[in-house]
């Protein structure tokens, strides 16, 4: 069987194309002067500046963590080009039809027709190429219901006070060294805003992109849902094919008033890189969220791509009542590595928080789950149910289980449930023998085993999550 | 249909089947019997092809084919059915989204359209009350959390929906109650129509008051050692295995 797998797994990369497009991008390397020059190139106000170098200062003093289940070689910060954006974004597009065309067809070969994304499914986009937001849609009817969604560099100039009150407050500028990096150098991402009451009228959607070579890509999203107010946004990610490998260091921050609720959905295809471990994403992302009372928030994440994954979207249940929701697959296959997980930091009474983990591992690839369940002093009452789940496909990969628990708090439950399964040759033969070939076999039951996760997916992401299994999964077994 | 001459075979260098024979014509029902170990459920895993088996002599011809040549869900597109003895669960993964995938994989091999999922959920539904489980297993994962008798029930709905030309039972009846064996029975019965064949594995003359058979072979030690019509069973359930002699009946109980 492993033969076949390995022919399989060597299937090409969808969207592993290069777009021919002129891009204006920094010389390799960083310091103080590149900080400042992307600054200039945004045009950004004194403080932010100011904020950026703060955050590199104190990264030049931390270092790169090792703890994760992951190997990699060193990165060279140095041989890092921290800025790169399409020469024609220069004189900003006020609308879709000033938008370069090459960069229209990257997205329609993405399968993300913009104009269609306008007219049918009523998705706002936000779409990040390298460095830049290229357009955001649908802008106009958002500013109806008063929601704020633009790119966070815009939102730097017009709203600031905004972007000055929770920049930072949820995941500092010093947290962790790849936070710390971002905080200097990130050049784009989104900004939302859900003024009280609101329930945002549309799923709001961004999708990344890393086009250029040696380039970095350093996005921030802020997404601020005040009181008694409703969103949920989608993310989408994907990179070409290159030889060398990528480092994409995002930070997302979400920060739900009392009373609201937060749904955030993400599916990460970067480029994972081939079979011999050559090239792909480095993907070390901090994603975190602060629940005040009776709030909520719900990390859903479907990870089939990049070479290596450092993930781990954490709630902290500030508030009483409030909720932390993690439902997650991540699948690996080839020599991808992944070390994903999540945080729920119990603060307030009667928080509760959900974690559903689905780990799929296939070739020599390794996944582990690494989860942190913290039941402060004062958290009484608080419940956590874990439930952790690993697919092993063929007899080469790994799945790991590091689940943390501190507990301070005795009136606090903490449950924990882990199992390890195989696609076992009985399920596989069952599947022949009713006529199904081995492919189809393989994603029914992958399938069947991240349906839990997948149902709290937004359908059109529910649809576009199997099908980038059923792709990822093309011939795993023979 | 099926003509199995001389098969020998074996698993994990354990030589199981001894030279079967067996000649199976359409819209014959034929049963067998023998003691535990003696290699019927091997029979059927290797008819199916299921891997880990090694054929070291002998040919099956299904249909006018090489049938030890084809894939695993060739012989089964081409109407190979085996109803397991032991069925398996596959987790998440509906009986319904299950049985559709493999009904319109047969459509496909006989060059007609799939069915929708409305035409699909009718022929089902039918399905499910013909074997009387409740309409829920359709919803539920396959043998997901399912009784014995449930598998075995579930087992034979798919059996009616593939409609398949030759149906291999493996033990359908054990474990049963009464009415579940009378259910097996007739969803055989219904089944039965003249151009599908049948070979019942089981250990129960009882299944074969309800279906009756054309043919009953004893199989031990990985031979067919004795063949004969109805009465055969019945002698069988009798006598036991005692006239297989010393040695067959201690070498295929062992
Ligand atoms: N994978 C295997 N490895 C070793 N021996 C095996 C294997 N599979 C089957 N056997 C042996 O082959 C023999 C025939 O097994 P088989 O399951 O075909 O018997 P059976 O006639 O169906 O018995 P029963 O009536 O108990 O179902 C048994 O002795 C069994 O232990
Ligand atoms: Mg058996």
């Amino acid at each position: 069987m492993s033969e076949q797998i390995d022919q399989a797994l060597s299937r090409k990369y969808d969207a592993g194309f290069v777009s021919d497009i002129e891009s204006e991008t920094f010389p390799i390397g960083l310091d103080e002067d590149v900080i400042q020059r992307i600054s200039a190139m945004k045009g950004e106000p004194e403080w932010m500046l100011e904020w950026r170098l703060r955050a590199y200062r104190s990264w030049l003093t931390m270092e790169e963590p090792e703890w994760a289940h992951v190997h990699y070689p060193k990165i060279d910060y140095q041989a890092i080009s921290y800025y790169s954006a399409p020469k024609s974004m220069k004189d900003k597009p006020k609308s879709l039809d000033e938008v370069d065309p090459e960069l229209l067809r990257t997205y329609e070969k993405l399968g993300i027709p913009l104009h269609e994304q306008e007219m049918l499914a009523g998705v706002a986009v936000d779409a990040v190429f390298d460095s830049v937001s290229v357009v955001t849609t649908f802008r106009s009817k958002l500013e109806e219901a008063g929601v704020i969604f633009c790119p966070i560099s815009e939102a730097v100039h017009k709203y600031p006070e905004l972007v000055k009150k929770y920049l930072g407050t949820v995941v500092p500028r010093s947290d962790n060294y790849f936070a710390a990096l971002n905080s200097a150098v990130f050049t784009d991402g989104s900004f939302v805003y859900i003024p009280k009451g609101v329930r945002c009228p549309m799923e709001l959607s961004t999708y990344f992109r890393i086009n250029e070579q040696n380039t970095g890509q350093f996005e921030r999203t802020l997404i601020v849902a005040d009181e008694g107010s409703y969103v949920s946004y989608l993310e989408g990610c994907t990179a070409p094919q290159r030889d060398e490998n990528q480092l994409h260091a995002a930070v997302v921050e979400l920060v739900a008033m009392d009373d609201a609720q937060i749904k955030y959905s993400t599916v990460q295809n970067w480029y994972p890189g081939d079979e011999n471990g050559k090239g792909g994403i480095y993907n070390f992302v901090t994603k975190r969220g602060i629940c005040h009372t009776n709030a909520k928030i719900s990390w859903t994440q479907v990870e089939t791509g990049s070479a290596v994954t450092w993930k781990y979207p954490s709630c902290i249940l500030k508030g009483d009542n409030s909720v932390g929701e993690f439902y997650s697959v991540a699948l690996t296959r080839g020599r991808q590595q992944a070390d994903t997980g999540t945080k729920m930091i119990h603060l307030g009474k009667n928080t509760k928080s959900t974690i559903i983990s689905k780990g799929i591992s296939a070739g020599n690839s390794n996944n582990a789950y690494r989860g942190l369940v913290q039941m402060g002093p004062k958290a009484d009452g608080a419940r956590n149910f874990t439930e952790c789940d690993s697919l092993l496909i063929g007899d080469r990969c790994g799945a790991h289980t590091f689940p943390y628990i501190e507990s301070r708090n005795p009136s606090a439950i903490v449950e924990h449930e882990a199992t390890t399964s195989k696609v076992s040759d009985d399920q596989l033969f069952l599947c022949k023998q009713r006529g199904l070939d081995a492919e189809k076999a393989v994603s029914m039951i992958v399938n069947g085993f991240c349906k839990e996760v997948f149902r709290e997916l937004p359908m059109e992401f529910a649809v576009e999550a199997g099908k980038l299994l059923e792709i990822s999964l093309e011939g795993s077994v023979g | 249909m099926l003509k199995i001459q001389n098969l020998h075979a074996s698993v994990e260098q354990k030589h199981i089947l001894k030279g079967l024979n067996l000649d199976i014509k359409p819209g014959e029902v034929h049963a067998i019997m023998g003691p535990n170990g003696a290699g019927k459920s091997t029979l059927g895993y290797i008819l199916s092809g299921r891997e880990g088996y090694e054929v070291s002599e002998g040919s099956v011809d299904f249909q006018g084919e090489d049938l030890l040549e084809m894939e695993i869900e060739d012989r089964a597109r081409k109407g190979l059915f085996l109803a397991f003895q032991y069925p398996v669960e596959i987790p998440g993964v509906s009986n319904m989204e299950f049985m559709k995938e493999s009904v319109n994989a047969m459509r496909e091999q006989r060059g007609e359209e799939p069915l929708s999922a409305a035409e699909f959920l009718k022929k089902a539904k039918e399905a499910c009350k013909q074997v009387q489980l409740p309409l829920d297993f359709l919803k539920r994962g396959v043998n997901e959390g399912f009784s014995g008798g449930e598998k075995k029930r579930n087992e034979l709905m798919q059996m009616i929906l593939l409609e398949p030309t030759l149906c291999i039972l493996d033990e359908s009846d054990s474990g049963l109650d009464i009415d579940a064996l009378q259910v097996v029975a007739n969803g055989v019965n219904s089944q039965r129509d003249g151009k599908r064949s049948f070979i019942v594995i089981t250990h129960y003359q009882r299944l074969l008051d309800y279906i009756e058979p054309d043919h009953v072979h004893i199989l031990a030690n990985g031979k067919v050692v004795k063949s004969g019509d109805a009465s055969l069973a019945k002698e069988v359930e009798k006598e036991g295995y005692a006239f297989l002699g010393q040695d067959n009946a201690e070498e295929a109980g062992a």
